[in-house]
């Protein structure tokens, strides 16, 4: 029996199981082609840590990614990393770690929101779903990020596109169309990850009962500094209990505006930026290095909403149109709070019905904004929207699904009903 | 380029007249005086005369007119300032050239969002100039950013000195108005971050005007830094210069500027400019870093510590806002420079690894001996992004051949060492046969099905960015099995 041959009868031995863990790039080309070969739907996921995100599907065959795992190579001087889409992120955080770099675009670990523990997923599942956390509105989303990949088309032919350098326009931009397509349009298998050095020092000014309005006129003028924050969240007083740090001396609702850098100047600008916003002293206090990180951390991760039963949507509208969201969802049972200085509303919902997702849709949409089901009882799940599309883009999308994946063998109806 | 519809030329007069119906009739030019300052752009090397030009005023008439094309299958090439060094925007003696130049307003400054709203063929400085009383800026500056409008940014991801800390176009827009072949309107992205579904807005930037007309942008604006210096770092050698880069980068800073000249170009910018260039070392870096007075100094300090390590041979730091300037001097006159020692230069512009510099450079020089043509070396050190200028004289057939032999060669040896075939200029036509040295043939057979998506027909931009089939299959490097070509079903352009 040749090599392939081998290779052939051992994947096809699998065939019969429900679900493949390919070990090699081959075994998961050999998968794709079956399935392409035979119309058969498959299901994609890694460690599960973001796979109740999205719609229900049917899918005969689930394609796990977790066993096609390991970076492939880490350069701190390039400044990228590569990996096979199935490494577990923590592998290439604690990886950067030792050299003092970082994922700048903070994934958010969804396991708290779902089980109550951390679960931060793979490196391709957190490239196909592109969830930034708080320090998007400085350095980009995740899609930002990605310099480059392998992957299989719908046919489980090779495609690629993008490099290891930073400045690359040859073809068209894959790595952003990709990113975010919650493995609908193609399978990921190696990405090429742009890595950053982690700030030398970070500090959080906390800002103690602020209304509002008011928080909105301060994280305003804080991301319209030039002392350059890189996190800016709101949390209302009803989160007061999760926010017990030393360096806090009040109680209730706050601001946290993160600035981070080299030692010196992180300690002038977090003076300078006090002074800009008018603080009196009584009125801040300041988290220092450790502190801070694990507030950005517990924000990340939306450990507020740790294991809660709740149903969340992730809302997001121009930082102008806020106050008035908030002020219109406030006739709802919800309890939020806000990141990305403002422009992200973290929304969690009781006794939620299609009447109200359609009214809170509407919503949004007067306010330039759009929202993605994140949490929801099961119940609802089939007859809701997790993802919004009008009908132009539905169009587009299905073209361009078609031109990836023709016979909808990927997360088929993950994203969009038909897609 | 893609083979001319004959049909097309002997209709001309009807669809000029037919036009005139769409857009007020002064907008179309179609005798030759009025069309030949369009048979170029700034890749003056290819000239070609549309078969008319048309200006439309409006997103509707864009639409209309794209509708129209592509009901009669008329080809056609937008155009926004016609800055583009690849060809982006040549003309095809069969098409229509969409020239967007009335599309000229700033639309909205809106400092709550942080983000302008302009029309496409705002330049990429007056963004800047619009908002700079308040103290902000538009971050991508590529070099032409006095004439290059804000449109053709998008189509080609313009890129600049700042890319590695403040990234390229992509990373800097929010949203796009665009028309699509068939005349849809519709709108990718806006002022909320991140629109969910497939990022169209990711796709169509760079995309080389392919995909769709852009009819609007919205871009993210930030705060001017409040500290700008820069250090002047000569070196004995180009490891040396490559060794420093490296290190500054491992060691955690992240300049907003870091650039490399080689010893040719450090003397033939310094003649000129006389920026005060140390001109006996063999690679001169500037770097600069901006933020806060005490965050610049700790980079500054740190940048120096690494630099005497990697054996510096002399290093200046900018005292002033004007010494700082006249660093950058020389280096922003590297263009006109070479332009005195030869007739005429070809700017080549690849990305390659930072650590790969020196083999880089090595490789050009023999290049350049093998060729006996004079180059000059910029390196965008931050982001990879490497600019030879090579030196020669158009008049003279054999040195033009010999001159983009030379370039070529270059590029294949970017992408073999890692790198990539364009890293802010795009392939447009100077770098379409290439293609197949960065992709194989299924790699681009992806990319074209996504063309046909958009536009089945291949009418919007045809002849750019991917290479002509038979040119490919010439170099071995598109696999045709049988006389039988894959995809079938995929028109060939």
């Amino acid at each position: 029996m040749s090599m392939e041959e081998k290779q052939n009868s051992q994947t096809f031995q699998d065939f019969n199981q429900n679900t493949f863990k390919p070990n090699s790039r081959e075994e998961i080309t050999q998968i794709v082609k079956n399935c392409y070969k035979k119309n058969i739907p498959l299901e994609i996921n890694g460690l599960k840590s973001k796979h109740k995100i999205g719609r229900n599907f049917q899918s005969e065959k689930t394609l796990n990614l977790s066993n096609y795992s390991g970076i492939i190579e880490y350069k701190p001087e390039e400044l990228y990393i590569k990996a096979k889409a199935g490494t577990p992120l923590k592998t290439i955080i604690n990886e950067l770690d030792k050299n003092n770099q970082q994922l700048a675009f903070e994934p958010i670990d969804f396991g708290f929101l779902f089980k109550g523990e951390s679960n931060l997923g793979t490196i391709g599942g957190v490239i196909s779903c592109n969830f930034a956390g708080p320090r998007r509105f400085k350095v980009g989303s995740a899609r930002d990020h990605l310099l480059g990949f392998q992957g299989l088309n719908g046919k489980g032919e090779t495609i690629k596109s993008g490099g290891t350098v930073v400045k690359n326009v040859t073809g068209y931009d894959l790595c952003k169309l990709l990113s975010g397509s919650f493995g609908t349009l193609s399978i990921l298998t190696e990405l090429s990850i742009k890595v950053l050095p982690k700030p030398e020092m970070s500090k959080t000014l906390i800002i103690n009962n602020p209304h509002l309005k008011k928080t909105i006129e301060y994280l305003g003028s804080a991301l319209s500094s030039s002392t350059d924050p890189s996190g800016g969240v709101f949390y209302p007083e009803y989160f007061e209990k999760n926010f017990i740090f030393n360096d806090l001396t009040h109680k209730g609702a706050l601001i946290g505006i993160r600035i981070e850098g080299p030692t010196n100047s992180v300690d002038q600008r977090v003076a300078r930026l006090c002074k800009e916003l008018n603080l009196l002293r009584d009125e801040y206090s300041i988290l220092e290095h450790e502190q801070s990180s694990i507030f950005w951390n517990k924000t990340k991760n939306l450990e507020v909403f740790s294991n809660s039963k709740g149903n969340l949507l992730r809302v997001v509208v121009p930082m102008s149109e806020t106050v008035n969201m908030i002020q219109k969802l406030k006739a709802y049972d919800i309890n939020y709070f806000l990141d990305w200085g403002g422009s992200l509303i973290w929304l969690q919902i009781e006794d939620l019905n299609l009447k109200i997702l359609k009214e809170i849709r509407d919503i949004t949409q007067k306010h330039s904004g759009y929202f993605t089901i994140i949490k929801i009882e099961e119940d609802l799940k089939a007859s809701a929207d997790i993802f919004t599309i009008d009908p132009i883009k539905y169009k587009i999308s299905e073209k361009i699904k078609k031109s990836f994946d023709p016979k909808r063998i990927f997360n088929p109806g993950k994203m969009y009903s038909g897609i | 380029m893609p083979k001319v519809d004959n049909s097309i030329l002997s209709k001309r007069d009807q669809i000029v007249s037919d036009v005139e119906k769409i857009v007020d009739p002064k907008n179309v030019l179609s005798h030759i005086d009025e069309i030949k300052p369009y048979e170029t752009d700034a890749l003056a090397a290819y000239k070609q005369v549309p078969l008319m030009v048309v200006l439309p005023e409006t997103v509707k008439e864009v639409s209309k007119i794209l509708k129209y094309c592509n009901e009669n299958k008329i080809k056609v090439v937008p155009r926004g300032a016609g800055t583009g060094l690849s060809g982006g925007s040549l003309p095809l003696q069969d098409c229509i050239l969409l020239a967007m130049g009335k599309f000229n307003k700033v639309l909205e400054l809106d400092f709550e969002n942080r983000c302008v709203v302009t029309q496409p063929c705002v330049t990429n400085l007056a963004i800047t100039q619009a908002v700079q009383d308040k103290g902000f800026y538009y971050a991508p500056d590529p070099s032409s950013q006095i004439a290059c409008s804000i449109g053709g940014n998008v189509a080609e991801n313009s890129g600049g000195v700042h890319s590695l800390k403040y990234g390229a176009t992509t990373n800097n827009l929010l949203g796009i108005e665009v028309v699509l072949m068939d005349g849809t309107i519709t709108r990718f992205g806006g002022k909320a971050m991140d629109a969910e579904g497939y990022d169209f807005l990711g796709l169509m930037t760079g995309s080389e005007g392919l995909l769709g007309v852009i009819t609007e942008v919205t871009v993210k604006i930030l705060k001017t830094p409040e500290v700008v210096k820069a250090a002047l770092v000569g070196f004995p050698t180009i490891e040396d210069a490559g060794n420093c880069v490296a290190e500054i980068i491992a060691g955690g800073c992240i300049p907003a500027g870091m650039e490399i000249m080689d010893k040719a170009l450090t003397k033939a910018t310094n003649d000129y400019s006389k920026a005060g260039y140390p001109t006996d070392a063999e690679a001169m870096m500037i770097v600069e870093f901006d933020g806060t007075e005490h965050e610049v100094e700790a980079y500054i300090e740190k940048v120096k510590k690494i630099s005497e390590k990697n054996n510096s041979s002399s290093l200046k730091i900018s005292k002033s806002n004007e010494e700082r300037l006249k660093f950058w001097a020389g280096r922003k006159a590297a263009f006109p420079a070479c332009g005195v020692l030869a007739p005429d230069y070809m700017c080549m512009d690849g990305s390659i690894p930072r650590g790969k510099l020196a083999e880089v450079l090595k490789e050009i020089t023999r290049l350049s001996k093998k060729y006996d043509l004079p180059v000059a070396n910029a390196f965008h050190a931050g982001d990879g992004n490497l600019h030879p200028l090579i030196m020669f004289d158009a008049n003279n057939k054999e040195s033009l051949k010999k001159c983009e032999e030379f370039g070529a060669d270059i590029l294949k040896y970017c992408v073999k060492v890692g790198g990539a075939l364009t890293g802010e200029h795009g392939v447009g036509i100077e770098k379409r046969e290439l293609m197949c040295e960065a992709f194989n043939d299924k790699d681009i057979q992806q990319q074209l099905t996504i063309k046909v998506a958009l536009d089945p027909n291949s009418l919007l931009n045809p002849g750019k960015v991917y290479p002509i089939l038979r040119k490919c299959a010439e170099e071995g490097r598109v696999h045709v099995h049988g006389g039988k070509t894959k995809f079938p079903d995929i028109p060939r352009f």
